[in-house]
């Protein structure tokens, strides 16, 4: 056991068994799954991605590029999960990634043999030809090779949850910088939201031992977070990780929020991706370590020096017995005296600064390096240059510190780049890269405590004052002011062997001085090359190192060779978290008519019509095909009376002295000649002269309209009408709402339709005093309700609505009325084919390519008036001869299926691309004409009627020759919708 | 993102909608010819830099809205009630 | 004589407690928008006082009584909502039109109000920004809504009649969220 006695923060009262790769391990509340791994001894957790090397654990924070593990609840698996971030729970199991058969024994390791070929560019160059390899051989092959974590191939049902908040000032990060800028602004009062990655508050006071205004550090940081606790303006959000910075204010942010908990409730979401919007911010976010680049560097064992320290001073876990530090800073010095305090030996620090601090306590190698490390699967010595002299000290683990890059990834995700300071050899954020984010502590490149609470309280100010707000700053406490002294060091030269840069992709130096040779000197191109960064850690501790090897070794500096852009997410957000609240009932919102139940009880399969369900067709007793009820409800509507709920076209309600002017405006035919008590059809175009949108509207008074839309475009209406009144004429005095939910409406037609209505109305209406189009007011048992004469199937029809609130009961005794005339209700599938034969135009048709001379109804622009698309629809091009026009069309050969989406051809044309004359729009079995009609668009259709055309359908293999004929099959003059 | 709604105040993008080019209001008459009505149907544009586009508020008070902003920064400069734009002739 | 029957546009009946939020239905007589005619800029104020005894609310706001409310709902349009329609004597001055079944209204009330709705609307609804009495229209799970501040811990949403049942889902399932994260002691 690795676990030293009265060290570290975790609860030693409460025990926790977890399993990893099937054996048990014990830990306790507090830790992390990498530090409970670490204080059983285990070092393999992982293999890398392309060498499968045997790996470790790296680091200790969310930047971990090794340890990722699969979480497996009760069979629900994660992948990728980094064990620097799960916290431990009872009966928490994981197991490695990315090996087969085990972890100590994986048979893909034979890449590692193999990687002298596997270098930067190796898919490039390697899987190019023949190319017809390319699918059958080396996509599946890659294909099985890639990726980390397994997929369970199943629905993922894992809750999360997506929510929105607000704030003043958000804080991001709460280390001594944070908690100061977050305590500043919280003390003004306004609101202020603290996130926080870790499970705890408190940043590097958590293991770095300094005291802050006398106290231990994380004692300060606990009476700091009481105090912003208490504070009705302050919302502490720990496990919280900021993804993402946005325009206007607005940060992405995900919450861990139930995946450390042993048994969650049901309710209890995983993940919860939140919106914050805030009207300024402080980045405090720290900064990374980052490793120092010497052959075989990747061996389990090496670990960052915080990282070492961390788990000492935090989870009371040696990393090792025997430790030797390899720096280029002071910073690991202190933990060499830290190790020592905890009973460990350290075997040394190699300082790579000739002018290193010497120390009595622990040996230390001046002007030395590391020049290779040996162990199979752990590390068991490391091989030292000092002073021209060669030699091997026995360690089992060998904490590194190339220095420390500031987090300031979110100050670029406006795409500022940051700037070079040669101060600590690291990038540093720009000021206003993001508006209103100003950055803090080591995030900024304040490297000592003293120097972090100081700019927290800063950037708190200045934070505040954006918003206009002024205060009073706080004390800054007594801390350490420790100077970041630092030389820079990137790669070890001269020693043999691979060194690492990005251990999660397997990038070494080596790949980046080729990709350099083979002029890939663009940071951006030396990236894509050698995949440098592009794994799930988006080369967190690697990029900086990557960047400087690749300016060594184009003899540029790093600011002159760049960096590349930092991009959303900061760390790895499932699809599932961003996405929360978009399954199931999430994914549309689902909008039901008042018949819906009773339809439900009748058994009619359900079709969407936007977000409309509608009923499809209703079957009864003894059909087996949807085409069985079809052709009955057809024949039922033609012979005696049908009943339909079409409640959920656009009903706009248009008032006001300039109602009539609107109407002219928009359709392309006049509506202020329509006489009170009338309904007219009407077509719209877009102004570019193609149709938008068709229907009826009716006259409901002097300045009072009802005008319906299809069921689809009712929203594009709406939003078009408004466009009219409010961009193009504001002075209209008109006034529009949707009236769509306010009332139930239903289609009684047939023959028997006014017989249907006459047992239910209050008062009978005869034919003569209610002719076709026309509409007036009506009483069902007292209640107010609205007639309209029209038929969208051509048989005497009308339209009846009331309050939707007597929608159910109107639907039930309609539905009654025309069972008890043999009739009764009909689906979509039946109002289509009875429309196809009436030649009646849907979307199929008016798809937004074809215009009012296409469909025939050129004649309904007004030469009296000026409308929206009229001057566009006047232009040659979309009228003549050259226009595929609306036809119908009927089989007359053997083969008497049409289907729409098929293309014409001339008889005995080739039935190719070019040959194409048009196409089928829609079609229906007539039960009537006991044939298939189609409507389509035919080039000159309209001079063709009578002729033969060979309809082809290439996707379902269907040809037929048909004949070309007008759109209306049925009923020609309409004398039947006239009763 | 985040867009002033002259009515609403600062609402999330998501409650808008984008049309495109604030040319939109500036409908020719009928009669001023191919070159006017093809210009205000379908020539754009693309500016890097300042624009002003059109934006309806769908999911809030209905507000067709001109909103002035930078396509490189995301800036939003300014916002305006479009029936006040095509008021004022602008 | 046939007779018709009225049903309500969501069938949630009493109230539904979920942790610290309850969910109940709002079910108003009445609903009439008024949207002030242009040529009526001027007199629909004094109109609006007579008739109702209460003024147009501002943009954002709500004005009347309990039992009888008017609230901006979007440009240029209010709606009078509670036991009695709009007075016909509005009819020359506003275009009025019944909606009285068009909306289902909901009503979640207690300490995590707030936080429900936090799911649900990218509306800031802090207590110092959304008062009592404040209104906004704004998306609800891509939803249109109407939205309001009927109390110091109560909201109220109304949503086209349609979407009631889409709605109440989502008030339900955000409820049992909230819920678990309060049994969990995490910050909601």
């Amino acid at each position: 056991m690795m676990r030293v006695a009265g060290r570290g923060l975790i609860d030693r009262e409460t025990p926790l068994g977890f399993r990893f790769d099937g054996r048990e391990y014990s830990g306790f509340a507090g830790d992390t799954l990498a530090s409970a791994l670490l204080a059983n001894g285990v070092r393999l957790v992982g293999r890398s991605f392309k060498y499968h090397r045997p790996r470790g654990i790296l680091t200790a924070g969310s930047e971990e590029p090794n340890a990722l593990m699969e979480i497996d609840r009760n069979g629900d698996i994660t992948p990728n999960v980094r064990a620097t971030v799960q916290e431990l729970h009872d009966g928490l199991v994981a197991h490695s990634q990315n090996r087969w058969p085990s972890l100590s024994n994986d048979l893909m390791a034979v890449n590692d043999l193999l990687s002298p070929f596997l270098g930067a560019g190796f898919y490039y160059k390697t899987f190019m030809w023949p190319s017809a390899f390319w699918e059958k051989l080396y996509e599946p092959v890659i294909r099985h090779a890639a990726g980390l974590g397994r997929m369970r191939r199943v629905h993922d049902d894992t809750r999360n949850e997506k929510a929105f908040a607000h704030c003043d000032v958000l804080v991001i990060g709460s280390g001594p910088a944070g908690l100061m800028a977050a305590l500043t602004a919280a003390r003004t009062g306004v609101d202020v939201i603290l996130a926080e990655q870790d499970s705890d508050f408190g940043g590097q006071l958590l293991w770095s031992g300094e005291t802050v205004a006398g106290q231990p550090g994380t004692e300060w940081a606990s009476d700091i977070v009481r105090e912003l606790g208490a504070m009705d303006n302050v919302r502490l959000m720990r496990r919280t990780t900021v993804t993402g910075a946005y325009d206007g204010g607005v940060y992405g942010a995900l919450e861990r929020v139930s995946q450390h908990l042993a048994t969650p409730e049901a309710d209890m979401p995983a993940e919860t991706f939140w919106r914050i919007t805030t009207r300024s911010a402080v980045l405090a976010a720290g900064a990374i370590e980052r490793p120092v680049a010497f052959p075989m560097n990747d061996r389990p064992g090496v670990m960052m020096s915080s990282a070492v320290q961390q788990y000492l001073n935090r989870f009371g876990v040696l990393a090792g017995k025997r430790v030797a530090i390899f720096a280029n800073n002071d910073g690991a010095h202190r933990l060499a005296d830290d190790l020592m305090a905890a009973g460990a030996t350290v075997a040394g620090v190699i300082d790579s600064r000739a002018d290193a601090p010497r120390s009595d306590a622990f040996r230390v190698w001046p002007g030395a390096v590391v020049t290779g490390t040996k162990g199979r699967q752990a590390i068991r010595s490391v091989t030292i240059r000092s002073d021209g002299r060669t030699f091997q000290e026995e360690v089992d683990c060998l904490a590194m510190s190339g220095g420390w890059n500031p987090s300031l990834h979110l100050s670029c995700h406006m795409n500022t780049r940051p700037e070079w300071s040669d101060d600590i050899q690291s990038f540093v954020p720009r000021d206003d890269a993001v508006p209103g984010l100003f950055a803090a502590g080591a995030a900024n490149g304040d490297m000592s405590t003293r120097a972090c609470l100081n700019s927290g309280i800063a950037s708190a100010k200045s934070a505040l004052k954006r918003i206009g707000v002024t205060a009073k700053a706080p004390k800054s406490p007594e801390a350490e002011d420790r100077r970041y002294v630092i030389a820079p060091l990137w790669e070890v030269s001269n020693a043999k062997g691979r060194a690492w840069l990005d251990f999660q992709n397997d990038v070494t130096t080596k790949d980046v001085h080729q990709a350099a040779r083979e002029n890939m000197q663009s940071v951006e191109h030396m990236k894509r090359y050698t995949t440098q960064g592009m794994a799930t850690d988006q080369g967190k501790n690697s990029n900086i190192n990557a960047l400087a090897v690749l300016a060594d070794t184009t003899g540029r500096s790093i600011p002159e060779t760049g960096t590349t852009t930092f991009r959303p997410p900061y760390v790895p957000v499932s699809i599932a978290a961003m996405g929360a609240g978009g399954r199931g009932k999430g994914f549309a919102p689902e909008r039901f008519t008042t018949s819906h139940d009773l339809t439900d009880q009748q058994k009619a399969p359900w079709i969407e019509a936007g977000l409309w369900y509608r009923p499809s067709y209703f079957p009864e007793a003894g059909e087996k095909t949807w085409r069985e009820s079809c052709d009955r409800e057809v024949l039922m509507v033609r012979n005696s009376v049908g009943v339909s709920d079409v409640s959920t076209l656009g009903k706009i309600d248009i008032q006001g002295p300039d109602a009539a002017r609107l109407l002219d405006m928009a359709y392309t035919n006049m509506f202020s000649t329509l006489k009170t008590g009338r309904v007219r059809y009407g077509l719209m175009l877009r102004e570019d002269g193609f149709v938008m949108d068709d229907g009826t509207t009716a006259r409901l008074g002097d300045n009072h309209y009802l005008m319906t839309t299809t069921t689809a475009a009712a929203g594009q209406v709406m939003r078009h009408l408004e466009f009219i009144t409010q961009c193009l004429h504001p002075e209209w005095d008109v006034r529009i709402i949707s009236v769509t939910d306010q009332w139930a409406q239903f289609a009684v037609a047939g023959p028997r339709a006014r017989a249907v209505l006459n047992g239910i109305l209050d008062k009978p209406v005869e034919d003569a005093d209610f002719p076709f189009m026309s509409c007036g007011d009506v009483a069902i048992g007292g209640i107010a309700g609205r007639l309209y004469r029209i038929s969208f199937s051509g048989e005497l029809g009308y339209e009846i609505a009331v309050p939707a609130g007597y929608g159910e009961s109107l639907y039930a005794l309609l539905l009654a009325g025309a069972r008890a005339e043999g009739g009764g209700p009909y689906g979509m599938e039946a109002l289509n084919v009875l429309r196809i034969e009436k030649g009646f135009l849907t979307h199929a048709e008016i798809d937004g390519r074809v215009t009012a001379f296409d469909v025939g109804m050129g004649a309904m622009v007004s030469p009296r008036k000026d409308c929206i698309g009229k001057t566009a629809s006047e232009r040659p091009g979309l009228n003549g001869d050259a226009r595929c026009q609306l036809v119908g069309i009927r089989p007359t050969g053997a083969v008497k299926q049409l289907t729409a989406g098929a293309h014409l051809f001339a008889e005995r044309a080739a039935a190719v691309r070019e040959n194409s004359e048009g196409w089928v729009t829609s079609v229906g079995y007539s039960p009537v004409l006991e044939s298939y009609l189609g409507l389509a668009f035919l080039k000159n259709g309209r001079a063709r009627h009578g002729e033969k055309i060979r309809l082809v359908d290439h996707l379902r293999e269907v040809e037929a020759i048909c004949e070309v004929s007008g759109p209306v099959f049925f009923d020609p003059d309409g004398g039947r919708a006239r009763g | 993102m985040r867009i002033k709604c002259p009515i609403c105040g600062e609402r999330d993008r998501r409650e808008y909608y984008y049309v495109g080019d604030a040319i939109a209001l500036r409908r020719p008459e009928p009669d001023a010819g191919e070159e006017a009505w093809d210009d205000y149907l379908h020539l754009r544009d693309n500016p890097a830099g300042r624009t002003r586009d059109l934006w309806y508020h769908e999911m809030g008070c209905s507000a067709w809205i001109v909103v002035e902003r930078d396509t490189l920064t995301h800036e939003i400069y300014d916002t305006g009630l479009a029936s006040a734009v095509t008021k004022a002739g602008e | 004589m046939a007779e018709l029957s009225w049903k309500p546009a969501t069938e949630l009946t009493g109230d539904r407690k979920i942790g610290q939020a309850t969910l109940s239905a709002l079910t108003p007589e009445f609903i009439t928008s008024i949207a002030p005619f242009d040529h009526a800029a001027k007199t629909i104020g004094a109109v609006m006082k007579s008739a109702h005894g209460m003024a147009l609310p501002a943009q954002g706001r709500m004005t009347g009584k309990a039992a009888l409310r008017c609230l901006w709902t979007s440009r240029g349009q209010y709606f009078l909502i509670g036991d009695a329609p709009a007075d016909p004597a509005l009819a020359p001055h506003a275009a009025l039109s019944d909606q009285s079944a068009a909306w289902a209204g909901f009503r979640i009330a207690g300490a995590d109000c707030e936080a429900v709705m936090a799911r649900l609307t990218p509306i800031d609804l802090r207590a110092a920004t959304f008062k009592r009495g404040h209104v906004a229209r704004s998306d609800f799970s891509h939803m249109m809504a109407i939205i309001a501040r009927s109390g110091a811990q109560q909201m109220d949403v109304y949503v086209m009649r349609s979407f009631a049942k889409t709605a109440e889902h989502h008030l339900v399932e955000a409820m049992k969220s909230v819920a678990a994260r309060r049994n969990s002691e995490i910050v909601t």
